[in-house]
């Protein structure tokens, strides 16, 4: 299963955190600079896999993908292919770049609940729930209409239509 | 920013996530946050504040939160905002709250009813936002009150709900197994959903199911070969391809769910040959998804029986990812042949060269997986090179986690397949000197007692000559500087032991040295325990010997010290040696025996000895001994306690609404009985699981009886008195206060950067291989074609250390599963595959009347199952619901019913869309390629590679 994903930029500051099982927020701010400290200190062209037993416990790796300012990382334990979880890493960055039309560090800055929106589609608890870049648009889409709606604040809508149903 | 609508957010925010990112130092950040975290409790708080502006509290909350402060005054708001009406604010109030409490959270009593609501809710929406919090939220005590909810979900109409009930349930069964386990048969209907993607989404908790209990799921091999035939044959729509490649995520974990259900099964595996073989000849080996599919083949043949054939698929899949240029798919090339390896050790010798270019590259994690390879593939002739590359390895890292970890497997490695004892000797020193304070106190153990009981053989000549050479080369070790503490304590202990044994050194040199050590780690009490101790024992040999003792002076003056020491056992051991210096050759010799720590000493634990005394002792009128158990007023209470244990135990949380009250006249008059029905905590009989409300029925029945009129407080006070109710955390947020410096770091990086590319380059440039690297090849990989098996030499040197009695354990545990298994199971030849601890922890768990069921069941059902996959593969692909009927005859006679793509696409369609949407894609290839690069080269300048959906490609399947 997935245990993190993590969005950090290279100064540092964590942009988006979520782990899927519960950890304090002191060792989530410890987890947070020590994954940045290892990144940070590695050299470019290598691999983007890095033994993270020692940060993270046993059973555990880690995946990381530099894009400009980011990087964005998940931690993972055997059950998964680090292949795949680089692919997943895509798959994400993907979907925030059709999201936001050209994904910059300050739209995942200021989109905060909208990126969380994304990610629970595509991982729910530890899973790797979907990965259809368009399907996670449509649902984050759906979403979007209805908190823009002028009433959408005061009433929940009886049925939502459009979204999956064919 | 137009692509900002609909997620509101404020100046206020946008002002303070600025200010954040100017922040010039992580003082300055956590000032601006600390002064945010003061407006927010300010305004938080105040009455009336509109929903919108709330929604963005809580936001803020949470981005504070990540930033490592403690937002935790603010969690009753978000719990507030799950109960609100409006859609908007809810799913914020879900999103917090998963952030910020976790399952055993006090809040989340207050949730639970809300969520019970919300999973009822008509809008999927409201139920989507509650399933995944209950994903993270429920814990073991609150699973009955959500279960029924949840089960029922997994039928919902939207197929978004279905997965995330899936996931949902999913998670409860890794909570607490048995609270769900009769309804673990829902995953398997549904693997049968219309949708993929929920058919996808089933398949991790398949997956968890399948590695703890493999039997059970034989019969689920051939719907997994024909859902895997089915997407390998690109039978899904085209929204699941991915890079072009056929629902990959999909193919990756069906490929893992085959290699546990094929492991060490012939007839499993054999129905999985066809498909792995296409999968290995479709795979599109030039992007990264491609490959990992590949590498997923890979790791599937090396677990199921062997096939030549696809062994060889293997090779070659493995041979590519080594010639690659990318790190990425190296690491896994490395990872893949560690694997196959087990199996034919001989493609190691083809790849020699390419694995000591891993070993060399200046990537820390590539290097490291291949220490794991040569670790896998030591042998008794290479493993002086290994074990010499790994010590080199070791002593150039600063990591510790890491060089505990590799300091071990030196010392297992050397343990195992140490060519001589010089060597063994030399070894280990090096190991202790470099990472002394990291190796486990038991290697120490080990190897003092490897040097005392020799290493096997009778051979004593040979045993002491392996004492006086440890004693030569601890002694040329004293004079380095700063030694482990560890390795000081062996050094000590051998000395005292065997330091005069063959003459070559006098006592008085021996205990100079042993002064020095202890005088030079004055700090380290353990070690002058040691140190004393053993001057003990030379003195005591030397008077055995009759020899005149002489103490050195500055040997004298350490006991003085010694004898006034702080530390008790110090000043024992000093009191002791002086008493034994006092004492006559005879009396020595039986206080301490020359040679000698391998003898056993028995314990009189009955003290016997004593019987005369005690006797005496009652003679003259002495009470005597009671044993503690038997005497009065400790049995009651613990008797007590143990009551009060089992009551508060039986209390569990009850989530359904009270029952209307009743007049008093009537619940008086019937005692037990009613109140036992009214107590049972989960209205429908058909999920109550088999242990948890018969407790509680037997506990409140004589409850009731116990305390009819009484107030009943007991319980109630049971409740809330439980551990889950925690103490507040409250805490400080300025204990975070390490700063992590980036910007010198990454200068620091960049220079080390240029200077890496540098030798690597130049590495590169030198085309022809050097005789040193080829010599280094020669000599790692030289005897591997004599095959010798690791386990079969391990037991070389069992005898001689607790470790390695362990260690033979493990081969003789699993073949014992081995045998159990019997008949239609075959063990795969090799030994080596023992460790894989799929076999080993299921089978404790086995009832031997279901083992002879299956022992009968698997033979019938996997001949017709073997007759069915030749058709299958020969014809069209089986129906998958069809396979559930649990009549493998039956899918014959179907024709065309591919349920999968045959329910998503239009009926009546499908039979020719299989035909024209291959040449479709084939066709579009072009343009799209074009299309992609562009847009490729566009997007490229935000670090993002796109891949938007190409119309052309959706047109035939929505026609």
């Amino acid at each position: 299963m997935i245990k993190a994903v993590m969005v950090i930029n290279t100064q540092g500051k964590p942009r988006l955190a979520k782990f899927f099982e519960y950890l304090p927020l002191e060792k989530q701010q410890e987890l947070i600079r020590n994954v940045f400290g290892v990144l940070c200190s590695r050299p470019e062209n290598v691999s983007n896999f890095v033994e993270a037993e020692s940060i993270f416990g046993p059973d555990s790796r880690l995946v990381y993908k530099h894009f400009a300012t980011l990087y964005v990382i998940f931690v993972f334990d055997s059950s998964e292919n680090e292949l795949a979880m680089l692919d997943l890493i895509q798959v994400l960055v993907e979907t925030l770049d059709r999201c936001f039309k050209n994904v910059c560090e300050l739209d995942i800055v200021f989109n905060y609940s909208k990126i969380h929106t994304i990610l629970d589609d595509i991982i729910c608890g530890g899973q790797v729930l979907e990965t259809r870049s368009t399907e996670i648009m449509r649902a984050v889409e759906e979403i979007s209409k209805l908190e823009a709606a002028p009433n959408a604040i005061t009433l929940i809508p009886k049925s939502s239509s459009g979204w999956l149903s064919r | 920013m137009g692509s900002q609508g609909g997620f509101y957010q404020s100046k206020e925010f946008l002002d303070l996530v600025k200010s954040i990112g100017e922040a010039r130092s992580k003082a300055e950040e956590d000032r601006i946050v600390l002064g945010e975290i003061d407006t927010l409790k300010r305004r938080i708080s105040e009455p009336d504040i509109p929903k919108r502006k709330m929604k963005e509290y809580i936001i803020r909350l949470v981005y504070v939160e990540m930033l490592g402060h403690d937002a935790s005054f603010g969690y009753i708001h978000a719990v507030k905002m799950t109960h609100d009406d409006s859609l908007l604010v809810k799913r914020t109030g879900y999103l917090a709250v998963t952030l910020f409490l976790n399952e055993d959270h006090d809040l989340i009593i207050l949730i639970v009813n809300t969520i019970q609501k919300d999973l009822k809710s008509d809008n999927y929406l409201v139920v989507c936002a509650a399933l995944n919090a209950v994903c993270k939220l429920i814990n073991e005590e609150t699973i009955p009150a959500v279960l029924p909810q949840v089960v029922e979900l997994l039928a919902h109409p939207k197929e978004a709900v279905r997965k995330k009930a899936i996931m949902g349930f999913h998670r409860f069964y890794q909570k607490s197994p048995s609270s769900v386990s009769h309804l673990v048969s829902n995953f398997r209907k549904r693997l049968c959903d219309n949708d993929p993607g929920v058919m996808g989404a089933t398949l991790c908790p398949l997956f968890d199911l399948i590695t703890i209990d493999v039997n059970s799921y034989k019969d689920l091999v051939i719907s997994f070969v024909s859902i895997l035939k089915q997407v390998a044959e690109r039978r899904l729509p085209k929204a699941y391809d991915y890079h072009q490649m056929p629902a990959p995520f999909i193919q990756i974990k069906l490929l893992k769910i085959l290699a546990l259900l094929g492991s060490g099964d012939k007839q499993a595996s054999e129905n999985m040959y066809t498909v792995v073989g296409d999968i290995f000849r479709k795979c599109d080996s030039s992007s990264n998804i491609g490959n990992a599919v590949l590498y997923e083949c890979i790791c599937c043949v090396s677990s199921i029986y062997p096939n030549p054939k696809l062994l060889e698929s293997a090779a070659d899949a493995i041979s590519r990812f080594l010639k690659s240029d990318s790190h990425n798919l190296r690491y896994m090339g490395i990872d893949a042949l560690g694997r196959l390896i087990k199996i034919s050790p001989e493609i190691a010798e083809q790849h020699q060269l390419a694995v000591i270019d891993c070993l060399e590259d200046p990537d820390d994690t590539l290097k490291r997986k291949t220490f794991e390879l040569l670790y896998k593939m030591t042998k008794p002739t290479n493993v002086e090179v290994i074990v010499d590359r790994m010590i080199d390895y070791m002593i150039s890292i600063n990591d510790n986690h890491y060089k505990t970890e590799i300091a071990s497997r030196c010392v297992e490695l050397a343990e195992q397949f140490a060519p001589s004892n010089q060597w063994f000797i030399q070894t280990m020193n090096k190991v202790f000197e470099h990472a002394g304070d990291l190796v486990n106190i038991k290697v120490a153990h080990n190897l003092m007692r490897l040097i005392a009981e020799g290493f096997g053989e009778d051979d004593d000549t040979a045993d002491s000559q392996l004492r006086s050479s440890a004693v030569d080369s601890y002694l040329h070790i004293l004079s380095e500087p700063k030694l482990p503490s560890v390795f000081l304590q062996v050094i000590c202990w051998v000395l005292g032991e065997y330091g005069t044994a063959d003459g070559k050194y006098s006592a008085s040199f021996i205990t100079g040295k042993l002064c020095d050590v202890a005088e030079a780690y004055s700090n380290d009490d353990t070690v002058k325990a040691y140190a004393v101790t053993a001057l003990m024992k030379i003195y005591a040999f030397e008077i055995t010997a009759g020899r005149k003792v002489d103490m050195l002076p500055e040997c004298q003056s350490l006991m003085e010290e010694f004898l006034a020491s702080h530390s008790t056992d110090l000043q024992q051991r000093a009191y002791e040696l002086q008493a034994v210096i006092g004492l006559d050759a005879h009396a020595v010799e039986s206080i301490m025996p020359s040679d000698a720590s391998c003898e056993d000493i028995e314990v009189d634990k009955a003290l016997s000895f004593l019987n005369d005394y005690i006797q005496d002792s009652i003679e003259k009128g002495a009470q005597p001994y009671i044993p503690e158990s038997e005497r009065s007023g400790m049995l009651n209470i613990s008797k007590f306690r143990n009551q009060d244990h089992h009551e508060a135990s039986s209390h569990g949380l009850r989530f359904e609404a009270y029952e209307l009250p009743k007049q008093t006249v009537q619940s008086r008059i019937p005692p037990a009985s009613l109140a036992s029905t009214e107590l049972v905590p989960v209205p429908e009989p058909m999920y109550v699981s088999e242990s948890y409300p018969t407790t509680t029925v037997s506990s409140a029945s004589s409850d009731a009886g116990s305390t009819e009129l009484k107030l009943r407080l007991d319980g109630v006070q049971k409740k809330w008195g439980r551990q889950t109710h925690s103490p507040a955390t409250s805490t400080s947020s300025t204990t975070s206060q390490k700063t992590v410096n980036g910007i010198t770091q990454v200068d620091g990086s960049n220079t080390s950067n240029s200077r890496t590319r540098e030798t690597y380059e130049s590495r590169k440039q030198q085309v022809e291989i050097t005789p040193e690297k080829q010599k280094l090849a020669a000599s790692l990989f030289g005897g591997s074609s004599k095959t010798e098996k690791k386990p079969a030499t391990g037991h070389k040197i069992s005898k001689s250390s607790s470790y390695m009695v362990e260690k033979s354990h493990v081969p003789k545990s699993s073949m014992e599963i081995a045998s159990e298994k019997k008949a239609p199971i075959q063990q795969p030849p090799d030994l080596l595959d023992f460790g894989e601890p799929t076999v080993q922890s299921n089978a404790p768990s086995v009832d031997p009347f279901k083992e002879l069921e299956g022992l009968l069941e698997p033979t019938t059902e996997v001949a017709s199952a073997k007759n069915h996959s030749s058709t299958a593969a020969a014809t069209k692909s089986p129906d998958i619901m069809g396979l559930y009927t649990e009549t493998p005859a039956g899918i014959h006679n179907k024709d065309d019913g591919d349920i999968l793509s045959g329910l998503s696409n239009p009926p009546g369609t499908h039979m020719l869309g299989g035909t024209t949407r291959t040449q479709v894609a084939q066709s579009s290839k072009g343009p799209n390629l074009k299309d992609s690069l562009q847009k490729d080269a566009l997007v490229r300048q935000m670090g993002v590679t796109p891949s938007s959906p190409n119309p052309i490609l959706f047109k035939d399947l929505l026609g």
